[in-house]
């Protein structure tokens, strides 16, 4: 088995008001689309900055480590973060449009990134700026080189984005709901300029979404959080085919496009009841308030990642069959 | 006869002096008990024709008939008897509810606005709307603030439904939802046209919610319906090479399917001025397409599509 290019161990991420993302655990592969999957507070994005340690003001890492390509990203000097963030660890956002300087060309912007790692010169800068917006299919490439964010629309000003974040050619790109803002025709797309770049550069991806969909075309391996905790990780193929959280079950179940002959007139939806705020202030697992399978022993303590086989682990007492371990203890 | 019949209807907006036809000689209709989808990616003029049809924006020309009345041409002043059959849901929950307003406000004003009923009587309606709708009556007391995204969107639709109107025109209701939200909005929606006989007029840019959700659906492209049909068609049979390229995009929830390949490039622009409008994104294009502007014809029962290569 290969070393993972990054581990993400017992991270833990707070607010002056409170803890939430709670030891959260995963690997990415080198060269691997790794997916970090949940529903809108579930702590995916806030994870997310605290890998590039990009957080708000206020949000602190209160725990754990982020091991990339050997150094510890959680504990690292500044200057040192400075020399990975846009060379060997990359991130690009969900709008694109307030992640570009407004007042820059986006050719310049680019180069930027090089001639700051690399320390190339302008003109090459330039020419390798050029390339890349050829590389990500932005057609008259240096002629638009002095275009301003504004004169794009949403799929192409994601496709700078793109151009950025990969100047470097990096080993690991953080994709940050990448594609949320844009139609679906362009979101496959971006997402196959995408794909395509991870092979040709040979990087990993650590794509985070919402959208189970893009998880199941797009991703090898992927991890689902809820209310700041991981709750299952697993290959696709096993995760869509035996979902093993009730939770991952629930989302699956509940999406309209999972079974695709659905019709309101034929079936209805299962929902999920109640709300990711109903966990609330409780002690143990934070999704038994919502949870169809749930037993006593859930409202005891929140359930620790279990491993069911290779490479598939689940934190839910019920589906680990742990539930007795919980009473005992 | 149809509860909504649209004809021609057309939408301009001027910006800067430049006219844009945001839509562009749309018919369609809705029967009474129907779900009507209409999809389109953002920009194609599917919200305005919603606002159009309700007549938050005017029409440039065309034919808007609720029951067999013509409203496209009424002033303001004579619409307001229709306005209490057709209401609208709205996209964002957090911006479409007055924040300084309880939901009993905020519930009561419509029905304040059409002089219906008294103080009680009101009351009562509020009440029973919120039931309906699945919150608490400790809400009525309460603001938007102290609810969550989805009891947010149950609001809205309380406020649409309070007027018993017979037409609930839904612009994206469940795309600021999570997944496990967008389900109880969903199956609501269902119940309430069930216990209620609502028509729905649903305009969606998710193609997933609108195979769930529509009877019939409408594949709508710069301002044109350029396609269609029935749910079930429309999916096993689509005949636009946009409903295709649209349909095949939309990535599906099993890991053992293969993604489809993306034949259409580019973006949505503006419309060339000659022929089809699509004909600069399409992959069957041919010299005809440039010259002729397709119209919308009948390719099988209750099919419609506007293009000159279809299939």
């Amino acid at each position: 088995m290969t070393y993972p290019l990054l581990r993400v161990e017992d991270l833990t991420i707070g607010f002056p008001y409170g803890t939430v993302v709670h030891g959260v655990s995963f690997d990415v592969h080198p060269g691997e689309t790794m997916a970090l999957v949940g529903e809108s507070g579930c702590g995916k994005s806030i994870t997310a900055f605290a890998l590039m340690r990009l957080l708000p003001p206020g949000a602190r890492i209160q725990g754990g480590h982020v091991i990339f390509d050997g150094v510890d990203l959680a504990a690292a000097a500044p200057h040192a973060l400075r020399d990975i963030r846009g060379r060997s660890l990359s991130l690009i956002l969900q709008e694109p449009m307030t992640s570009l300087n407004p007042v820059l060309p986006i050719g310049m912007q680019i180069a930027e990134v090089m001639r700051r790692h690399e320390g190339i010169g302008k003109a090459a800068a330039r020419r390798r700026s050029v390339e890349l917006l050829e590389l990500v299919g932005v057609t008259d490439a240096d002629r638009r080189y002095d275009d301003f964010p504004h004169h794009f629309s949403g799929g192409m000003r994601q496709r700078v984005m793109i151009a950025m974040a990969v100047a470097c050619k990096p080993r690991l790109l953080i994709a940050d709901e990448p594609t949320t803002a844009l139609d679906v025709t362009i979101q496959a797309q971006v997402l196959e300029l995408l794909d395509d770049l991870r092979r040709q550069l040979g990087m990993a991806v650590l794509l985070i979404t919402h959208d189970l969909g893009v998880v199941a075309q797009w991703a090898d391996r992927v991890t689902v959080m809820y209310a700041g905790r991981v709750v299952e990780q697993a290959p696709v193929r096993p995760f869509f085919a035996t979902p093993q959280h009730p939770y991952a079950r629930g989302l699956l179940d509940a999406s309209v496009g999972h079974d695709g002959e659905a019709h309101y007139t034929t079936r209805r939806l299962n929902e999920i009841p109640g709300s990711i705020a109903s966990a609330a202030g409780e002690a143990g697992c934070p999704f038994a308030p919502r949870c169809p399978d749930r037993i006593a022993a859930c409202r005891r303590a929140p359930p620790v990642l279990t491993a069911l086989g290779p490479d598939h682990n689940v934190a839910c007492i019920v589906a680990a069959g742990t539930d007795h371990v919980a009473v005992d203890r | 006869m149809s509860l909504l019949t649209v004809e021609n209807l057309h939408t301009r907006y001027v910006s800067r002096g430049r006219t844009v036809t945001a839509v562009d000689g749309v018919s369609l209709t809705v029967a009474g008990g129907e779900t009507v989808g209409l999809v389109g990616e953002s920009g194609c003029g599917k919200s305005t024709l919603g606002k159009t049809i309700l007549r938050l924006v005017d029409p440039a020309e065309g034919s808007i008939r609720i029951a067999g009345e013509e409203i496209a041409t009424l002033r303001q002043a004579a619409l307001a008897p229709f306005r209490r059959r057709m209401q609208m849901v709205f996209q964002d929950p957090y911006g479409s509810l007055n924040p300084r307003q309880t939901v009993a406000t905020l519930l009561e004003t419509p029905l304040k606005v059409h002089g219906i009923g008294g103080r009680a009587e009101r009351r009562a309606q509020v009440l029973d709307m919120l039931a309906r709708v699945g919150l608490p009556g400790d809400a009525a007391e309460r603001y938007p603030h102290e609810f969550s995204g989805g009891q947010r969107q149950r609001i809205g639709i309380a406020r649409a439904l309070v007027l018993k109107p017979q037409l609930v025109i839904c612009d994206e209701p469940v795309s600021a939802l999570d997944l496990s939200i967008q389900a109880q909005i969903l199956n609501l929606l269902v119940g309430l046209k069930r216990d209620l006989g609502l028509s729905y007029l649903f305009i969606s840019h998710d193609l997933s919610v609108v195979r769930y959700f529509a009877d019939r659906v409408m594949v709508m492209y710069l301002g044109r319906i350029v396609e269609s049909a029935d749910h079930v068609t429309l999916w096993r049979n689509p005949q636009h090479p946009y409903s295709r390229a649209l349909l095949s995009a939309v990535p599906v929830a099993d890991p053992t399917r293969a993604r489809a390949p993306m034949t259409m490039r580019g973006e949505l622009g503006s419309a060339p001025t000659t022929g089809c409008r699509f004909r600069s994104r399409c992959p069957v294009a041919i010299d005809r397409c440039s010259v002729e502007d397709p119209v919308l014809r009948d390719v099988g029962a209750q099919h419609r599509v506007a293009c000159h290569r279809p299939g």
